[in-house]
């Protein structure tokens, strides 16, 4: 006999909103709280940032205060300093170049194909160097600008990029040297990883800038910029290493011994047996990690550095533009957004490709 | 001698030495030079300026300070400021976070949906950004003169002003006191009688002692209150300035706020993952043992999801504390700013920052040891399966 199945009749629109929405009082109140809010804050949303707001800069400040919504016009008339800090007017092709560099160099770092370490290490030593002679210049007829006049964006991707440069090593050396057989330096490290996470970003960063030249011989000491960049590091480089630490942890104890019966090197055992496999654990957390340590580039603000922050205080600080301070926070938090979302949805990405391959 | 070098042990031994005598070199190193530097500038090294007075203000207190007042008295005041900032953070934080987590774990898309988008934003805008941009918000309200007003508050450029009782400091202790035990006493009654006495009696009994204790707040308040003013002081424009009520600075509340928005986002992700970690054998066998959804809820899901919860939160915590340093930001005197500001007048360096760490241990130690408590005291006993 044949079994005929017969599917239910596919439910109309209204009853599919019913069901989804309002299948019982409670669902259907929370539905419409929600659909409240929801609609409230568009509506409020759009008719400020859009609907009433000013676009152009011909009326000046005067005709954008006395507009009822945004007052986008301070961006039309400020975006090169939030951008470029103080970087020299007709120099700021460069800047902005610098900043396509940074970001290209981090897409390219995003595909797979990219991530050997030869491949990985080119893709960053080009992209930093090409960073470097792009802003500081004084080679191929591009004029000396020193890192004090760095600012805005920028410098938010210099510090950001430099800080995994530095610390990313730094924290494989530390998780190492933290798993190793011998009884001190093993508790050596531990300590100053744990340490370092237990003090806040701001007083590492406050220390390397302000406090360190007392402690340093003259030579040593450099240029601030560079200093913060080290602190910024040294702090990253805690966090990753216990990250890192998690991943070779979760790596089979019978994957190392299995190298070392192979008669393999220290060296050899870490460098294709271990870390392979503890960066591939880790991965999803050291993506968060990235997307933590950009957020609190932001910091450096406090130790007197002209970062994208900074110089967005900057740009409504002075005179006509006072008002203006919503538009410039939301511009730069939109700037952030930009990039910390991408960042962290690649990480969830990330995620579901890697779990898929284990199954 | 490279017999003695092939030695594994004499190797490891050597190796040890030499990394924890560079380390410790180095660090000597450090400490002699800024000393050095530091006698140059005729700064004698020591703890005795902890009791010179500072001759400075702070803009933020719970305890009196002024510009006499010697050095420890302000680190402490750096450190209560911390405390009651970080906790104020605290608390607003997992109300949000409570909230905005319960909504993306809801059985509603809208109501997920928009848990989502919060989480989405704020989570991805930094934290310090944030605090700026509540700041520029506040300091930008009208002057007291056009302040706004909502249920008895003053919103005005210098700060939140919030109606006070006009009761002495003990009373309204005592009567606070008397509201927890309002909301305490019953729930610690419903735990121990459970199920020894029916639901009736037993709501009675509960009814009877959160009204008792709520009655006697209501008393002692009546007795502590001054006589001959209202009962709530409320501020009010009095010339140029405001009269009366209770000031928050702008500094602090604009770093609640934040601290209360960022961490929530972040607290809401942790309650969801709690509330995901919970197995759904276990909410299909409550619901098949006949319990109603609420006491699926109150007796199987939270309590589980709580335990999942406990550890990441813990963590969260601390970080919620150390992100109070953002106070020197907008200008809050917080642990670390008096540390920044001591640095500066005093020229302590060397002194100051090791107080400055010992500060943070402590808060992070005692911190993780109370989460470590409450933890080991609400874990399930037993080694049991659970999935």
């Amino acid at each position: 006999m044949e079994m005929v199945v017969v599917a239910p009749p596919a439910p109309g629109r209204v009853e599919d909103l019913k069901r989804r929405f309002f299948a019982t009082p409670l669902q259907a109140l929370l539905s419409l709280i929600s659909l409240a809010i929801m609609v409230f804050v568009v509506w409020k949303l759009l008719n400020w940032a859009v609907f009433s707001a000013v676009f152009t800069t011909t009326g000046g400040p005067e005709a954008c205060q006395a507009a009822a919504g945004a007052c986008w016009s301070v961006i039309a008339a400020r975006w090169r300093i939030i951008l470029f800090g103080l970087y020299p007017f007709e120099e700021q092709w460069r800047s902005a170049l610098a900043c396509v560099a940074v970001v290209v160099m981090t897409v390219l770092s995003c595909i797979p194909a990219f991530w050997t370490g030869r491949r990985i290490a080119l893709v960053w030593g080009t992209g930093a160097a090409l960073y470097y002679v792009l802003m500081k210049g004084g080679v191929l007829g591009l004029p000396f600008v020193g890192e004090e006049a760095w600012g805005g964006l920028a410098l938010t991707l210099f510090i950001f990029v430099t800080t995994c440069l530095i610390g990313f090593p730094l924290a494989i050396c530390l998780a190492l040297l933290r798993r190793s057989d011998l009884p001190w330096i093993s508790r050596t490290t531990g300590l100053i990883i744990d340490g370092v996470r237990s003090l806040p970003l701001i007083s590492i960063l406050f220390t390397f800038a302000v406090v360190l030249p007392f402690a340093l011989p003259q030579w040593l000491q450099g240029d601030k910029l560079y200093r913060v960049i080290l602190g910024s590091a040294l702090f990253f480089s805690a966090y990753q290493a216990e990250i890192v630490r998690g991943g070779m942890q979760g790596v089979p104890a019978g994957q190392e011994e299995a190298a070392m019966a192979l008669g393999m090197s220290y060296w050899q055992r870490i460098g294709r047996i271990l870390l392979p496999q503890a960066m591939r654990n880790a991965l999803p957390a050291t993506i968060n990690q990235f997307v933590i340590s950009f957020k609190e580039t932001s910091l450096v603000v406090i130790v007197g550095f002209f970062e994208i922050l900074a110089s967005g205080n900057a740009a409504y600080g002075t005179g006509e533009w006072r008002f203006a301070y919503v538009e410039v926070y939301a511009f730069i938090a939109l700037i952030y957004f930009v990039f910390v979302f991408s960042l962290s949805r690649y990480g969830a990405f990330l995620e579901r490709r890697m779990s898929v391959g284990e199954r | 001698m490279v017999s003695l070098l092939r030695n594994q042990k004499v190797r490891n031994t050597l190796l040890q030495v030499l990394f924890v005598g560079s380390l410790a070199a180095m660090i000597l190193a450090c400490v002699m030079i800024a000393r050095r530097n530091l006698a140059e500038q005729g700064i004698t090294s020591g703890f005795d300026f902890l009791f010179k007075s500072t001759g400075w203000d702070v803009n933020f207190s719970l305890l009196p300070a002024n510009a006499n007042d010697p050095y420890w008295w302000f680190f402490l005041i750096g450190i209560i400021n911390t405390l009651f900032l970080g906790t104020t953070g605290l608390v607003l934080a997992t109300i949000v976070g409570t909230i905005v987590g319960l909504a993306r774990t809801s059985s509603n898309e809208l109501a997920r949906l928009l848990g989502r988008t919060y989480v989405d934003i704020f989570r991805n805008i930094p934290l310090i950004l944030q605090v700026f941009f509540w700041y520029a918000v506040i300091t930008h309200l009208p002057t007291p003169r056009a302040a706004h007003e909502a249920f008895g508050m003053l919103l005005t450029s210098r700060g939140l002003y919030v109606p006070v009782p006009n009761v002495g400091g003990a009373a309204l202790a005592a009567a606070m006191l008397a509201v927890i035990a309002a909301v305490a006493l019953p729930v610690w009654l419903g735990r121990t009688s459970r199920l020894s006495q029916p639901l009736g009696e037993r709501l009675g009994i509960q009814l009877t002692a959160a009204a008792t204790a709520l009655a006697s707040g209501a008393v002692i308040l009546a007795l502590g209150r001054s006589p001959g003013v209202p009962i709530l002081d409320f501020p009010s424009l009095q010339g140029l300035n405001l009269k009366g009520g209770l000031r928050i600075p702008p500094e602090f509340s604009a770093l609640a706020v934040a601290i209360a928005i960022y961490g929530g986002s972040y607290i809401a992700e942790i309650v969801r993952g709690g509330f995901k970690a919970v197995g759904k054998g276990q909410m299909e066998a409550a619901l098949s043992l006949g319990l109603s959804p609420w006491r699926v809820f109150t007796l199987v899901r939270l309590p589980l999801a709580l335990r999942a919860m406990l550890p990441i939160l813990a963590n969260q915590y601390v970080w919620l504390m150390k992100a109070t340093t953002m106070g020197i930001a907008v200008g809050f005197t917080d642990f670390f700013m008096i540390v920044a500001l001591t640095i500066n007048h005093s020229g302590q360096t060397l002194e100051v920052i090791g107080i400055l760490m010992a500060g943070f241990l402590a808060i992070n130690l005692s911190l993780a040891a109370v989460f470590n408590r409450i933890n080991r005291a609400i874990a399930l006993k037993g080694n049991q399966l659970r999935g």
